[in-house]
């Protein structure tokens, strides 16, 4: 570990950093611009100046570039020198001389690094006296404004958007000193990952526009550290309310998931928490009046679980007290999942493949660290965007890695590594249904339907271990395909195979397991991804409940059937025949939920639940990676509570002996353990309900934390007493511990100096390294010693039928989300519905583009205009899943086409 | 015994010195231009509402007795959807007016606020707002800004330069 003296003090760094990481990790205050810990060095703004001297003797020194600067051991430089100093400030002074004078009304004010920074400088009196520039604005789509007189062309946005998130329609134009950061025209920002240019951006010209419809400062937001609810990733976020309204999501840094980045869907999707759409108020139907109070509602719901036969079923997206306490409620032959059957089968494959502990599945981390990387049918780009962005990572980097071995550069010399590499890409293969905006950084693509998938998958399985059947029938093209493929994974050092859930085919789990063991086996570290449906997908397949197929069949004999379901519109995974035949079944029906949708409707007795940001829960992730969501918000609608608090007090209600407490998230969280020991570590997400440091609570509300005594006093003067949470150790003041607080339980980034979001760097163990104290979250699962069990079971190559059509699913990064989609930009990107068919098959039956086509399925025909895909395969047609309105489909099922000529 | 005498002395010379209290509220109080008293929210030249609604005065305010919402027009003009003054909390430190990037907020010669129920010390917008520029005529946030919000187009503020032309370079 080299030792560099810093004003002569001496200090341990690690090797292969630059001088600005070094003094970032040190905890010493910096100023920089154009750096980012995700995107290296290019010495653009100059502000991060330093004096490095020649030896002990050398008084002079010179300044230099500390980001463009490795360490070396002995080395001796200087943060505090005047004349870096002053050069430092100089810059600031510079910078700011054509900044416009509009801090009161940009939203980056409070969270700006160019304010921390100037202050930081002490440029503090404007001497120049002359004009500003100015620029037009660009209209960028509903999600992200753009106020380009803001701008210091540190040329972050760029890098950001083109280098790293491989986006296109952002650049830079013009120059000297009027370039213009923007796009060609007008228009909606075509990269998924744009919401980032907002974080990334030192300054206020791209903002968010959604934060700008309720606008609030980030110290006078009430936060919370949560976990997204749109995809399985998990990725960390802080949302942050104010007035009782959910008003933005930001990142929170969690090296091993997600990093520095969302997506927009996770960033911009929040916006359901304030939906008009809620429930607020307990229903009991058919009822002169429907609405009723807390305790109406659970003498009501007594008198319809007791003497009943229960059914519960859980659900993908709440968490896991909520799903444990329905199963604690009903037990556990009564406790169903809730999806159809043929998705079970192939989350219980996934389950049984990690638990059985044979392979290693990679963090997010680990995708952006590997060699080569297989997508093996799983369209990751809209159905796990930041894992679209590690795996380009991962390509990008092995061509980085694989330059720097040849040309002694370090990793953080971002412009000359890309010099280096020119076009060199890593190994990718993306195998899918559909060509993605990722295939060209592919080395391999193949469009082909999911059983020729699986067979491909087979076949490189067999390549790698001859012990494994051959794929019979194969194709060249598959063969060769297959080759390709697994010389590339037989190099690699680090292989990552991706797939999932979203073909709706378990050949595919088998293909890709097959693969991964018989890499691992060749003495590599190879890792098996799956990408699930929903938030806790995870969670609840780890629950091993029954489908909704068995409880259609189980409810057939049973009379006085009562039926709990949990968040859950069972219309989007049941196709509505079956739903409608269950809950003809039913007796009773007893729904929780956030939002109305038709499976409310249905509710006899209908509960308001609570969302994310307004109560705790346990998600777990693809990776099995369990993780805390706190409470970013009491509601003040004192009906809207977790579901898991209704459902105890169910409970309570029918047994005598229930002392009438409740439960803490923690002691559901020692139970399910004990229950379920599938689950072991689980309560150790975070911290317990009574944890304190010294004494103090950690405040979601940060030291300016503005309003205090005129934010209630429109309804009473007297101000409350602070709200209080006993189930976690977060408070609802200010007040409390300032420290730094356990990982799990960041409310916000925020550092002495450091109000933007930048000041994570002061919460790492170092620049771009996890978390002090570690990574919030707790793998459930790890590898083991267990030999792999492979698959026999090889599927017959694809073939078209005539006049019939196998039914996939088509996801859609905005729009096939159920709770994003009330937020108005995101329905505003969303699809129309559609039907694809490839073009050989529209020709065949002589259909144009947008012509009318009906479908029958389930006895049901839908209408809709026709979408002519050249590179969808033969004999497969795609429906957009989960489209608001859209009824879920019979996935993988041959159906029927006809025509209606107008 | 001596000091005793000096003290009535000096009380009893004070019955022929000029009077310092007055007949309030007959007579009234001549206050300087500067004193810390109400709190108002004043207009630009324009007629438009000067606050911004940038919650500086908020985050300044000791006691917190500052509450508002930010809100945009059409234009992309901020100004407040609410904004709330608890008088009951407010010590009139004029922290608020120093903060106050647009001369929104000033505090004027005016302490005669009393009332008989505390709730009534609760000012919205409505009771803040006055149809005057205060003690800065003619001064427009929006003229100085860069940023156009309506008030004026980019480039026709006050020491702006004319907005750049991005496809100078092409030929």
């Amino acid at each position: 570990m080299p030792t560099i003296y810093i004003d002569n003090k001496p200090f341990d760094v690690k090797a292969g950093k630059n001088l600005l990481e070094a003094c970032l990790s040190l905890g010493l205050d910096l100023p920089y611009f154009c750096w980012h810990p995700a995107m290296g060095s290019i010495g653009a703004c100059r502000q991060c100046a330093i004096k490095v001297f020649k030896d002990e003797e050398d008084t002079r020194g010179r300044i230099m570039m500390s980001c463009m600067e490795g360490v070396k051991d002995g080395m001796r430089i200087s943060v505090e020198d005047d004349a870096a100093k002053a050069f430092r400030a100089q810059v600031v002074e510079w910078l700011m001389t054509n900044h416009p004078h509009d801090c009161p009304v940009c939203d980056e004010g409070g969270s700006c690094h160019l304010q921390d920074i100037t202050v930081m400088t002490g440029h503090n009196y404007r001497r120049y006296e002359f004009k500003k520039r100015t620029y037009p604005n660009q209209y960028l789509g509903p999600l992200i404004n753009h106020e380009m007189n803001r701008c210091i062309q540190c040329y972050r946005c760029v890098r950001y958007y083109r280098d790293y998130a491989g986006g296109k329609d952002l650049n830079v134009f013009a120059a000297h000193n009027h370039v213009y950061f923007g796009r060609e025209k007008d228009g909606v920002l075509q990269s998924p990952f744009s919401g980032n240019l907002v974080e990334v951006c030192p300054t206020g010209v791209f903002t968010d526009k959604t934060l700008k419809e309720h606008y609030t400062r980030k110290w006078d937001l009430t936060n919370a550290p949560t976990v997204c609810q749109h995809c399985s990733l998990g990725c960390n976020t802080i949302s942050g309310e104010r007035y009782g309204k959910l008003r933005n999501v930001v990142n929170r840094y969690n090296s091993e998931v997600n990093g520095y980045f969302l997506c927009d869907k996770g960033r911009f999707g929040y916006e359901f928490v304030n939906s008009e759409n809620r429930i607020t108020q307990p229903l009991i139907r058919n009822r002169t009046i429907e609405a009723a109070g807390h305790d109406a509602v659970m003498q009501h719901v007594r008198t319809l679980v007791s003497g009943h036969t229960l059914i519960g079923i859980g659900s993908p997206r709440a968490s896991l007290e909520s799903n444990f306490t329905l199963m604690e409620l009903v037990g556990k032959e009564n406790f169903y999942q809730g999806i159809t059957d043929d998705l079970v089968y192939i989350e219980q494959k996934i389950v049984d493949i990690l638990q059985s502990g044979t392979i290693h599945t990679p963090s997010l981390k680990e995708i952006e660290q590997a060699d080569a990387v297989l997508v093996l049918g799983e369209d990751i780009w809209n159905t796990a965007p930041v894992m679209a962005l590690a795996v380009r990572q991962s390509v990008m980097k092995t061509a980085a890695t694989h330059s720097t071995e040849q040309v002694p550069l370090p990793a953080w010399h971002d412009n000359a590594v890309k010099e280096l590499m020119q076009e060199d890409k890593g190994f990718l293969a993306n195998i899918t249904l559909l060509p993605s905006p990722f295939d060209e950084i592919s080395t391999v693509t193949m469009n082909a339907a999911p059983d020729d998938i699986a067979r491909l998958g087979f076949a490189i399985a067999h390549i790698l271990n001859p012990s494994l059947p051959e794929v019979p029938n194969a194709s060249e093209a598959l063969i060769n395909h297959a080759t390709n493929i697994s010389k590339a994974l037989q190099q690699a050092k680090h292989p990552v195979i991706i797939t999932g859930t979203s073909c709706w085919s378990n050949a595919l789990i088998r293909a890709a397991f097959d693969i991964a063991a018989a890499l691992d086996m060749n003495e590599k570290k190879a890792g098996l991804a799956f990408v699930m449906q929903e938030s806790n997908s995870m969670g609840l397949a780890m629950m091993r409940a029954s489908s909704f197929d068995r409880v259609v069949a189980n409810v057939r004999n049973a009379a006085n059937v009562t039926a709990i379901i949990l968040e859950n519109d069972l219309y989007r995974y049941i196709p509505a025949g079956e739903v409608d035949a269950f809950f003809s079944r039913c007796k009773n029906i007893i729904v929780l939920d956030t939002l109305h949708n038709r499976t409310t409707e249905k509710a006899h007795v209908l509960i308001p639940a609570a969302t994310f940001a307004e109560g705790d829960g346990t998600f777990v992730n693809n990776e099995a990676r369990a993780q805390r969501s706190s409470q970013v918000f009491m509601p003040a609608n004192k009906e809207i509570k977790e579901s898991f608090k209704w459902l105890s007090d169910i409970k309570s209600s029918m047994t005598i002996t229930a002392n009438g407490h409740d439960k803490h998230p923690d002691d559901l969280m020692l139970a399910l353990e004990s229950k379920l020991p599938q689950f072991a570590g689980v309560s150790r997400v975070a911290p317990p309900h009574d944890y304190r440091v010294h004494g103090a609570r950690i405040p979601r509300e940060s030291h300016r934390y503005s309003g205090r005594t005129a934010m209630l006093a429109n309804m009473t003067v007297s101000e409350p007493q602070p709200l209080q949470d006993d189930d976690s150790s977060l408070s609802y003041t200010m007040e409390g511990y300032r420290g730094m607080p356990p990982s799990p339980l960041i409310p916000f980034f925020w550092a002495p100096g450091w109000n933007s979001c930048q000041s994570v760097n002061k919460y790492q163990q170092e620049t771009g390294g996890s978390l002090k104290g570690g990574d919030p979250g707790v793998r459930l699962f790890e590898q083991t010693t267990a030999a792999p069990v492979f698959s026999k079971d090889i599927p017959d190559a694809y073939t078209p039928r005539p006049g019939k059509w196998m039914l996939l699913p088509q996801y859609h990064l905005f729009g096939s989300g159920e709770l994003s989609v009330y937020t108005k930009g995101i329905a505003s990107l969303s699809p129309e519905p559609y039907i694809s068919l490839s073009k050989r098959d529209a020709e065949m039956s002589r259909l144009n583009n947008g012509d009318p086509v009906n479908v029958k399925t389930n006895g049901k025909t839908y209408a809709f205009p026709l979408s002519v895909n050249e590179s969808l395969p033969d004999g497969i047609m795609l429906l957009p899943a989960g489209l608001t309105g859209l009824e879920a489909q019979d996935w993988g099922a041959w159906v029927n086409i006809s025509t209606v000529i107008v | 015994m001596i000091s005793h005498l000096r003290t009535m002395w000096l009380v009893f010379i004070h019955l022929f010195k000029k009077k310092v209290t007055i007949e309030y509220p007959e007579q009234r109080v001549a206050l300087p231009p500067r004193w810390r008293g109400r709190i108002v929210l004043t207009k630009d030249p324009d007629g438009g509402e000067r606050c911004v609604g940038c919650y500086l005065c908020a985050a300044a305010c000791p006691v917190d007795c500052i509450a508002l919402q930010a809100t945009e027009t059409e234009e992309g003009r901020r100004y407040p959807e609410f904004f709330r003054i608890n008088f009951s909390r407010c010590i009139f430190c004029g922290y608020c007016e120093e903060a106050c990037p647009t001369y929104a907020i000033q505090l004027i010669p005016d302490f005669e606020m009393a009332e008989y129920k505390r709730q009534d010390l609760v000012y919205e917008k409505e009771d803040l707002l006055i149809d005057s520029q205060g003690k800065y005529p003619g001064y427009n946030f929006y003229n100085v800004a860069g940023l156009d919000a309506g008030v004026k187009e980019k480039g026709k503020g006050k020491d702006e330069e004319k907005p750049v032309d991005v496809k100078s370079l092409l030929p």
